[in-house]
């Protein structure tokens, strides 16, 4: 039956925008992990998402949500002069994550209203299984 | 009165339905993946294709091809001109899959009303 393929594919949105979620966290968390170096500064963290196409059946219609993997931000971090600051580097440096607390919360509402659209799709699916399961009753 | 078409259209509506919320599903689903197009495809021409016709097509070789009357496949799904294109290249309208997810889910309890309605009739005939 082709109704539980939905499932499937809202799951998978699902999925991927709670892996957006998460990265949101971790983002918003480490917001002030300052660092000595730059290699070891916190970079903010982005999902990517892509149409999951069914290599068996080039044909099939549902297509779900794959995670490509997470990139790191290549935006420039945040130097700030910070001699007193323990963390400071020989030349008195400190440097912040290039985590932009504006987009995060922006990103945290599309996400969690994309896993909401999502639920609804699924709450829909399963109502019209039952009723069909009740055919004729 | 035969068996075979005591249901009418409605069988393949429901199955042409199921299948349109399945196509909806994946472009909700896919509403914030870079790229994506969302698709759709014609539900009345698809379930002119569908309905059996009076008499089906006489075959001499196995190889002769027989009319479309499986699932859609990807070449008749349509994509959607967006109204407000996006800069990553998403055309999924979320409101408007919304809507129509929704407009399909109550298309298909009116054939679920329609096919009980249906064996209702045929249960009647038979116990009386």
């Amino acid at each position: 039956m082709s109704m539980f393929k939905i499932f499937d594919t809202a799951a998978s949105g699902m999925s991927a925008q709670s892996l957006r979620l998460n990265l949101v966290a971790s983002n918003m968390a480490n917001v002030d992990s300052v660092s000595s170096s730059i290699d070891q500064t916190y970079r903010a963290r982005q999902p990517v998402f892509s149409a999951m196409l069914n290599q068996l059946n080039p044909n099939a219609s549902a297509v779900g949500v794959q995670m490509k993997g997470v990139v790191e931000s290549q935006a420039p971090l945040v130097m700030e002069y910070a001699p007193e600051h323990s963390m400071a580097n020989a030349d008195g440096y400190i440097y912040r994550p290039n985590v932009n607390m504006v987009e995060e919360m922006a990103n945290m509402i599309s996400a969690s209203r994309s896993y909401e659209s999502n639920v609804e799709v699924i709450n829909t699916a399963k109502q019209l299984l039952a009723a069909t399961l009740k055919l004729g009753e | 009165m035969k068996l075979d078409n005591a249901f009418g259209i409605h069988e393949q509506a429901l199955k042409l339905r199921t299948h349109r919320a399945e196509v909806l599903a994946g472009n909700i689903a896919n509403a914030d993946t870079p790229g994506y197009k969302a698709r759709d495809f014609d539900f009345h021409k698809q379930l002119q294709q569908q309905l059996p016709a009076g008499e089906t097509m006489r075959t001499t070789s196995p190889r002769h091809i027989q009319p479309n009357s499986g699932p859609v496949s990807a070449s008749e799904l349509f994509y959607r001109i967006p109204s407000q294109p996006s800069l990553d290249g998403n055309t999924v309208d979320s409101q408007l899959e919304h809507t129509a997810y929704a407009a399909n889910a109550m298309e298909y309890q009116a054939s679920l009303r329609f096919l009980s309605g249906g064996i209702k009739k045929l249960m009647t005939a038979i116990k009386g």
